[in-house]
Formats: structure tokens, sequence, C-alpha cells
């Protein structure tokens, strides 16, 4: 199959790449840039665990094909810290005990992020409906909420 | 590799896309990508060229179309789901809108790759039956327009042709009617079990004009038309509501799966229209 080329910027650093159109955004992240932070939990675009912003928005990366992304700007669970460590929300997932195993928890960082920028400290009510796209196997969910209403309020400073 | 192997074609252009859709008859197209690139992840589906929409520019409006709207073939879920215009004049798909899968995916996924779906538990096909849209279809061959209640056919089967691209989706104003939606499902946001869409129209105290319109219990979204002829003519009173809840679960021949059996798809149907006509009722006032 004949390779078609792609450019575009991922984590703040140009790609450019040519690969099998069949090749989903979650796939090359992990294949080819080694950005295995991203998970994938159902490749059909229902369980969140490979949530991404694609750009400034939250999107499921294993239902967008990687040639699909010429020009845009992508960013992975690695691109959210700054220089001075853990981005806020990823503090508070640690400080709130939000993760267990692990698995569903850069989903759940990356669509916290969002559910903070689109909702001036959400409460409790909120954060669970916004989080009807991301599941996770193992919390229960309580402590996932309790991070993302802490991590909210921290990014507001 | 998840999905089989394909073409890949960026259309630059409607054109280019019916061009693309004309010498390719084993294409199909790439919208949202929510439901297609799920099943091709899932090999439901192997189509062997992809003609990807995304990338064409001005189809993605939601204007002004007389007293209604017109709707790009690129409008995302969440762009209509906010849409003030909407709102203001097909508030009845802003309702159901609460309904319908959640924010990542309504980010991507569009109206138009909705209807095209034609997923038999959709709601949205049951909205453009109740308010009466029109679907647009082009292809080098020309334009067609399609009326909702012709456009879906069965299971993923609608009355587009291979060669037509779904363009725009026109809702009629429909501003003085009432209107309601409303539906059962396993989990907020999922396909549903059972939906009803209903819309009235009641002049003088009586009962002008009736759709109630059912998805989740058929091939795809339909009429009920007996609960519809049970509300027309009179006042929408008790004897009217329980009339058009038992001819609604009487017009239905619901499947049984792991979600719900038939009993339960058939008494949701009573229970939901009772529920949508009173509301719509409300609205009317
Ligand atoms: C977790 C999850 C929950 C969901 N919940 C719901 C729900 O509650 N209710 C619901 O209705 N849906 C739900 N969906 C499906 C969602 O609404 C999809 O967005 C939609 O079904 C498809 O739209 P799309 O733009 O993504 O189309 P695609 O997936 O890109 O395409 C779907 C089909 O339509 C064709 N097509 C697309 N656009 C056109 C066009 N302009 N002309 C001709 N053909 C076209 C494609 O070729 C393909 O066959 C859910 C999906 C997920 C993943
Ligand atoms: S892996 Fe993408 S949503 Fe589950
Ligand atoms: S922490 Fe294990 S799936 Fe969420």
């Amino acid at each position: 199959m004949a390779g078609v080329s792609v450019t575009f910027t991922v984590n703040g650093r140009e790609v450019t790449a040519t690969v099998d159109p069949r090749t989903l955004l979650v796939h090359f992240l992990r294949e080819h840039l080694k950005l295995t932070g991203t998970h994938i939990g159902c490749d059909t675009s229902q369980c969140g665990a490979c949530t991404v912003h694609l750009d400034g928005r939250p999107a499921k990366s294993c239902a967008l094909l990687a040639v699909q992304l010429e020009g845009a700007e992508v960013t992975t669970i690695e691109g959210v810290a700054g220089p001075d460590g853990m981005h806020p929300m990823q503090a508070a997932f640690k400080e709130h005990h939000g993760l267990q195993c692990g698995f569903c928890t850069p989903g759940m960082v990356m669509m916290g992020i969002d559910i903070a920028n689109r909702h001036e400290a959400p409460d409790e009510a909120t954060i669970r409906r916004e989080l009807e796209g991301n599941l996770c196997r193992c919390t229960g969910y309580h402590n996932i909420v309790a991070s993302i209403a802490a991590g909210a309020s921290s990014m507001r400073g | 590799m998840k999905p089989a192997r394909f073409r890949y074609l960026r259309a630059a252009s409607v054109n280019d896309a019916l061009q693309a859709l004309a010498e390719n008859p084993d294409a199909q197209i790439l919208a949202g990508g929510q439901s297609l690139i799920a099943m091709m992840n899932l090999r439901l589906v192997k189509p062997a060229c992809l003609i990807d929409i995304n990338r064409i520019s001005n189809i993605g409006y939601i204007d002004e179309d007389g007293d209604g709207v017109a709707i790009g073939a690129l409008a995302r879920h969440n762009d209509v789901k906010h849409s003030p215009l909407i709102r203001e004049r097909c508030p009845l798909l802003t309702e159901a809108y609460e309904s319908i899968a959640h924010h990542t995916v309504r980010n991507r996924g569009t109206l138009g790759g909705n209807l095209c779906h034609a997923d038999p538990s959709s709601e949205t096909p049951a909205v453009m039956v109740a308010t009466g849209a029109t679907l647009m279809l082009q292809s080098l061959r020309g334009q067609r327009e399609v009326g909702a209640e012709d456009f879906f056919l069965g299971t993923y089967e609608t009355a587009r042709r291979q060669d037509e691209m779904l363009t725009e989706i026109r809702l009629p104003g429909r501003r003085t009617d009432g209107w309601a939606f409303a539906e059962i499902s396993n989990r907020h946001g999922d396909f549903a079990i059972a939906v009803i869409a209903t819309t009235l129209r009641i002049e003088d105290g009586r009962c002008e004009a009736a759709r109630v319109v059912a998805s989740g219990v058929g091939e795809h979204a339909a009429r009920l038309e007996p609960a519809e002829e049970a509300l027309i003519g009179g006042p929408i009173d008790d004897a009217r509501l329980d009339a058009a809840a038992a001819a609604a679960a009487g017009a239905v021949d619901p499947h049984s799966d792991s979600h719900a059996d038939a009993a339960y798809r058939r008494d949701a149907i009573a229970a939901l229209t009772r529920r949508t006509v009173r509301r719509a009722a409300a609205r009317c006032d």
C-alpha cells in the first residue's frame, strides 16, 4: 500500500511521516513516536483511554487516522507537564489517589483538563456527566471526581 | 493494524467528493468517524476506499433557511447541540441531544454522518421524521430532496445511493408546535432501548395534527400512526392520552435483546408516548 505523507504537531514538536492510511492516530503515537502514555482500551471510541487533545479539544485517538491530521496540533499526556514538573491535574490525581491500576488515567487526566477548561469550578454532578465517555474499571470513580475538582481549582490558581 | 487496507482520498470540495464517489463504487465517505472507524477497527466493514470530507471548508454551517434551519454535512454534534438557532427553531432536536453520546464523541461526530449511519436505536432519525425534515442528496447526476420519512429504510439502510453525498439537512420552522423527546437507555448517552419524539399542533383546545415517532423498537425510526389518530380531533385529556399510549404500544413489534425484551420495549413505548404527549401539549399553550 502506498504510504501517505503527513505533517502535524505533537506536543509542540513537528513530525513528518509516511504512513499506511489505515494507521490509527493512537497506533502512530504509540508505535512510531513511542509515546505510550496514550492507552488503548476498546479501539471503538467507547472507553476514553486513548483521549488526546486535537486542536485543543478532546478526541478519541482510536477513531482518527493519522493521515487525517495534516496541519493539526495534538497534545498527549506526555505533553501536559510543564518545566516545573507535573501539570496541576496530574498532581491532583496523585494527591487524591485518583488511580489504581492507572490504565484509564491518561485519558482521565486529558478529559479532566478539558472539563476544567470548559467549566469554572465544576461541581460533582458536572464532572460525573462530563466523564460519561471515560471508563474506569478500578476506582469506582469517587477519587477521580475528587481529583478533577481539585485539579480544576488549582488550574485556576 | 486494526482496519483492513483502503485507499485514502482527501476531498478539497464537495465536487471533489462527488467525483471520487462516482469513480470509486467501493468508496465510503469519512465524516466524524465515530461509527465508521469503530466498525472498520472491528472489520465489520472494509471499504476499499475512504473519501475524507473533513477538510472541505464551509460545509459545517448551521444557517437560517426561510423560517427553518439548514445544516451542512460537517456540522458536528456539539455545534448542533449548542446552536441557539436550533434551540429557537427546532428545540426538539436540542432536547434529543441531551441523550446523544458524550462530549468527546460529539466533538467529532456529525449529524449528517449519524443520519447516514441509520442505526435503528439512534435518536436523530426520530427527530427528523417528527419535524418533517428534508435531506439533500447530491451526486454528479444532480441533486434531490428526500423527506426524512422516505430516507430511513432499514437497519443501517437509507435511500442514499452509493454515489450520493448527504450535503444538507433542512429543518422546517415550527415555532407554534408543541414538542417533546424522551428515551429509555441503559446509561445516559447510550443508544436507546426505546425513543419517542412527538410534535403536536393544538388550536382552540383541539389537537389538529400530531406526529408520534418511535426509534429503537424496529428497523428504523417510524411514525406510529394509530397513536397519532388517537390524539387528533379533540382535547389532550386523560382519555386521549390512554388511547394514544395503548395505540402506540400496539403499533410496534419490538425485538428482544440482552438490553430489554420485547414486552419491556412495548411498555416503554406506551410510557414514553404518554410522557411526551403530555409535555408537548403543555408547550402548545
Ligand atoms: C461511545 C459512543 C456513543 C454513541 N452514542 C450515540 C447515541 O446515543 N445516539 C446516536 O445516535 N449515536 C451515538 N453514537 C454514534 C455517533 O452519533 C456517530 O457520530 C454517528 O453515528 C456517525 O457520525 P460521524 O460523523 O462520526 O460519521 P462516520 O462514522 O464518519 O460515518 C458514518 C456512516 O455515514 C456515512 N456518511 C457520513 N457522512 C456522510 C455524508 N455526508 N454523506 C453520505 N454518507 C455519509 C459514512 O460513509 C458511514 O457509512 C455513539 C458513538 C459512540 C462512539
Ligand atoms: S481506545 Fe479509544 S475510546 Fe477506547
Ligand atoms: S485505575 Fe484502573 S481502569 Fe481506572
